[in-house]
């Protein structure tokens, strides 16, 4: 018990806990293309009893078993999106780290761009104010 | 008895800290004299017993005194000394006493290096940094005591994390602290300016090399701890967007911006209440990131909400921090500005969109961190954002920021010649482009469109710090001052990690192959042959190595020797790559599980010009090292000190 609270105060101090790369060569598949996509999937997927690791570095069996569904949808021709869907719906949005496009995430996206169009506005602003004042030419 | 020596070091040093944060601010708001002298003395007396309490926890770790709780959580008899020195900033309570050392050492190297600032200015930074102390004297003292005693004394301790047993731990929480600790410096300079109230150009020179410092630390702090993530964690990722990462990152954003905006201010006398506003943020983010990590909200929202006491002491301490700043900012800004223009096309105009686009960077990173945390606990769902996302959005503002540092760095103060700048800069970033879109197709064989920009921009950011030198070294440029030379380091090394970043995640080759002794496998021109396996054994683990053998054409290049260990006390299976550095690429071999029969799952990796992401972070940080080195300052300081010893006699 002491060393589990010690570990979370590890992992809290440097966020990190990979213990062991996942390194599953049974998992390839034979079709590039394919492979691409599964790898790029697993990336993207949470494991859901690690702490912030994704399928693809994960060792937990969970993960592995997550693994395993995925390639089949993929061998089975299935596309990123309906992949993606399924996992949704039986996990929630909690299971994808790009987090897509709806509900409360909608805040996720459009903050960036909300950043940078005040920003943009703020640097033209503050360059038209900058334009009208005198430029003292003999400061240091 | 040693412990205890350390705890009532603690409190003494809390003691003298609240007098600090005291005695010196009323002294300098009412000029009495005799006060304001207290600040000095009492800054170095709060270090020294900061040092005592800290080399006391110290102790502890080399005589395993097993009876201090967080010395036989985190310790062992059989682990090497100098993990157990690392050992001292392992976990939560060490790590925050490091803290509090760092600030005493930050106050006292303030109280030394200001010999030549009006004796107020000093004592009310003084106070600022001890307000902030006693917070954080106070935390360690209420919730986590390192001092703390544990009875009956357990036989043996349970060891450092596996983890944390690497060399470049022992540097790397130092080095990252020192850093985000020291933007107190320019947070304390600010506050003082603010109550004061006067803010002239002097207080910026007086910033610039305390920033300096503190931003060239975080640099080589964070790319340390990139570094160890890279050659431990055993799968060759270098940045993983972690909060807390990110957490250090930020800061780094700000403070960066910060260092542009004190130079317009310095030169100029303009942007002064934003540069304020980012002093004022590059702190508060050094707070922030220190209640992520130390709260445990990371761990999750609901550990968080069931031992609130800890997160719940920063949440309040980092509330007032942040709180009163903004308000005495309110009070205080407004009135700044100096009615001085600039041309929209001049050096003011680009160091404004430096800072702008890095506080939109850090915006956006702050966003992806604490967007789920806030949605977990308003109950808005449970979401994730990771690498995919942070990839994505912190291109928005990045993107035009680095196609900027090239020209901006060559453009005039006050008002620039388009036409001129054009006429100098094309060859180069025509060259820089040709360059970015063929070279990476000719030696590797295809280009994505981003990659190519990347490429491209890297270039040309290499190219554009060096224009001026090559001119010099022709004998024909202008003459080049230590600052601009520090500048054009910096950028130097932006541009080449920024290569490094775009080659390395374009171009690694990563394999998992199941493979037993004897066999081969061949990746981007290598064969690597697994010899065998050898049992090994350290001084608290055990370990299997893989032998590999790497030949290119035939001729045999190296050998290397990838490990997995089982540590005797935490037994979880640690990897330890087999990494061949160089200049050109890495190659990377980790040994993943057994799959019987002698066969071991194994991943090996080709990873071009990652070196350059670290090397870059050295040439950045060294150019922060020629800036403070800048005699300008310490002549001033000189002139100044000379100035005041005549007013004094006279």
């Amino acid at each position: 018990m002491i060393r589990a609270t010690t570990f979370g105060l590890l992992i809290g101090l440097l966020g990190l806990s990979f213990t062991a790369s996942a390194v599953d060569p049974s998992d390839k598949l034979e079709d590039p293309i394919q492979n691409e996509l599964y790898l790029a999937i697993t990336k993207e997927v949470r494991c859901l009893v690690c702490q912030n690791q994704s399928i693809a570095d994960s060792t937990a069996p969970l993960a592995a078993d997550l693994r395993r569904e995925i390639r089949r949808m993929v061998e089975e021709g299935q596309d990123e999106t309906r992949i993606k869907n399924f996992l949704v719906e039986r996990y929630g949005d909690f299971i994808l780290y790009r987090p897509r496009f709806r509900s409360w995430n909608i805040v996720l996206w459009l903050g960036p761009v909300a950043l940078m169009v005040v920003g943009f506005i703020a640097l033209a602003m503050n360059i038209r104010r900058r334009k009208s004042l005198p430029i003292d030419e003999d400061a240091p | 008895m040693i412990p205890e020596f350390g705890h009532i070091a603690l409190v003494i040093a809390l003691c003298i800290a609240v007098l600090q944060s005291v005695l010196p601010m009323v002294g300098a708001q009412r000029g009495n004299v005799a006060w304001i002298a207290t600040g000095r003395p009492l800054a170095h007396a709060q270090f020294l017993f900061l040092a005592i309490s800290f080399g006391c926890l110290m102790a502890a770790f080399l005589q395993n005194d097993f009876s201090v709780e967080y010395v036989a959580k985190n310790s062992n008899t059989a682990l090497p000394t100098m993990f157990k020195v690392a050992a001292v900033w392992g976990a939560h309570e060490g790590s925050l006493l490091l803290w509090s050392v760092t600030l005493g050492l930050w106050t006292s190297g303030v109280a030394v290096f200001s010999k030549s600032l009006p004796n107020a200015m000093v004592s009310r930074v003084l106070a600022v940094m001890g307000v902030i102390a006693v917070g954080f004297m106070l935390f360690i003292l209420l919730t986590s005591n390192p001092f703390d005693r544990l009875f009956p004394a357990p036989f043996d301790g349970a060891d450092l994390n596996p983890l944390l047993q690497d060399p470049a731990l022992i540097i790397h929480p130092p080095m990252l602290y020192m850093g985000y600790v020291g933007f107190s410096v320019p947070f304390g300079f600010a506050i003082a300016a603010m109550l004061a109230g006067n803010l002239d150009q002097q207080w910026a020179r007086w910033t610039r090399p305390w920033t300096a410092t503190a931003w060239l630390f975080l640099t080589m702090g964070i790319a340390l701890g990139s570094w160890w993530a890279y050659y431990e964690l055993g799968w060759g990722g270098w940045w993983f967007w972690d909060p807390v990462e990110n957490a250090a990152f930020m800061p780094w954003l700000v403070g960066t911006g910060l260092m542009h905006s004190l130079a317009v201010t310095e030169k100029r006398g303009l942007f002064k209440s934003w540069t304020l506003l980012m002093a004022i943020a590059a702190f508060s983010l050094s707070l922030l990131g220190t209640f992520l990590v130390r709260s445990g909200v990371l761990v999750s929202v609901h550990a968080f909400a069931a031992d609130p006491a800890r997160g719940l002491f920063i949440l309040i301490f980092l509330g007032i921090v942040i709180g009163t700043s903004l308000t005495l900012y309110a009070y205080r800004a407004s009135s700044l500005e100096t009615q001085v223009g600039f041309t929209h096309f001049s050096r003011e105009t680009f160091i404004l969109l430096n800072s702008i686009l890095l506080v939109i960077a850090a915006g956006v990173v702050l966003l992806g961190t604490l967007g789920p945390l806030v949605f977990g606990a308003l109950d808005l769902g449970s979401v994730s954002v990771g690498p995919q996302y942070f990839e994505l959005v912190f291109l928005f503002p990045m993107l035009p920021l680095l196609l900027a540092v090239g020209v901006g760095m060559h453009t005039a103060w006050r008002s620039a010649n388009p036409r001129e700048l054009f006429r100098r800069l094309r060859w180069p970033a025509l060259g820089a482009l040709v360059a970015g879109m063929f070279v990476p197709w000719l030696v590797f064989g295809s280009v994505s469109l981003l990659t190519a920009l990347g490429v491209t921009i890297g270039l040309w950011t290499v190219i554009a710090s060096l224009i001026d030198p090559a001119k010099k070294l022709r004998g024909k440029g202008p003459r080049i001052t230590r600052s601009m030379v520090a500048m054009q380091l910096a950028h130097l090394g932006l541009g080449l990690t920024v290569l490094g970043i775009t080659v390395t995640s374009a171009y690694t080759v990563v394999t998992d192959e199941g493979m037993k002794p004897g066999e081969t496998v061949d990746i981007a021109g290598y064969t690597f042959r697994f010899e065998e396996t050898l049992p090994v054994s350290g001084p608290n683990y055990e370990a299997i190595q893989g032998v590999f053998t790497v030949s290119r054409n035939g001729a045999e290049l190296t050998q290397l020797r990838p490990e997995k260990r089982v540590y005797r006390v935490q037994t979880s299976p640690m990897t330890e790559a087999g990494i061949k550095a160089g200049w050109g690429r890495d190659l990377f071999i980790a040994l993943g599980e057994q799959l019987g029969r002698g066969a071991w799952s194994v991943r090996i990796q080709y990873k071009p010009l990652i070196r350059f992401i670290w090397f870059g972070c050295i040439v950045m940080a060294i150019g922060g090292l020629v800036g403070i080195s800048d005699p300008r300052y310490r002549q001033r300081a000189r002139a100044k000190a000379a100035a005041d010893g005549v007013t004094a006699t006279a």
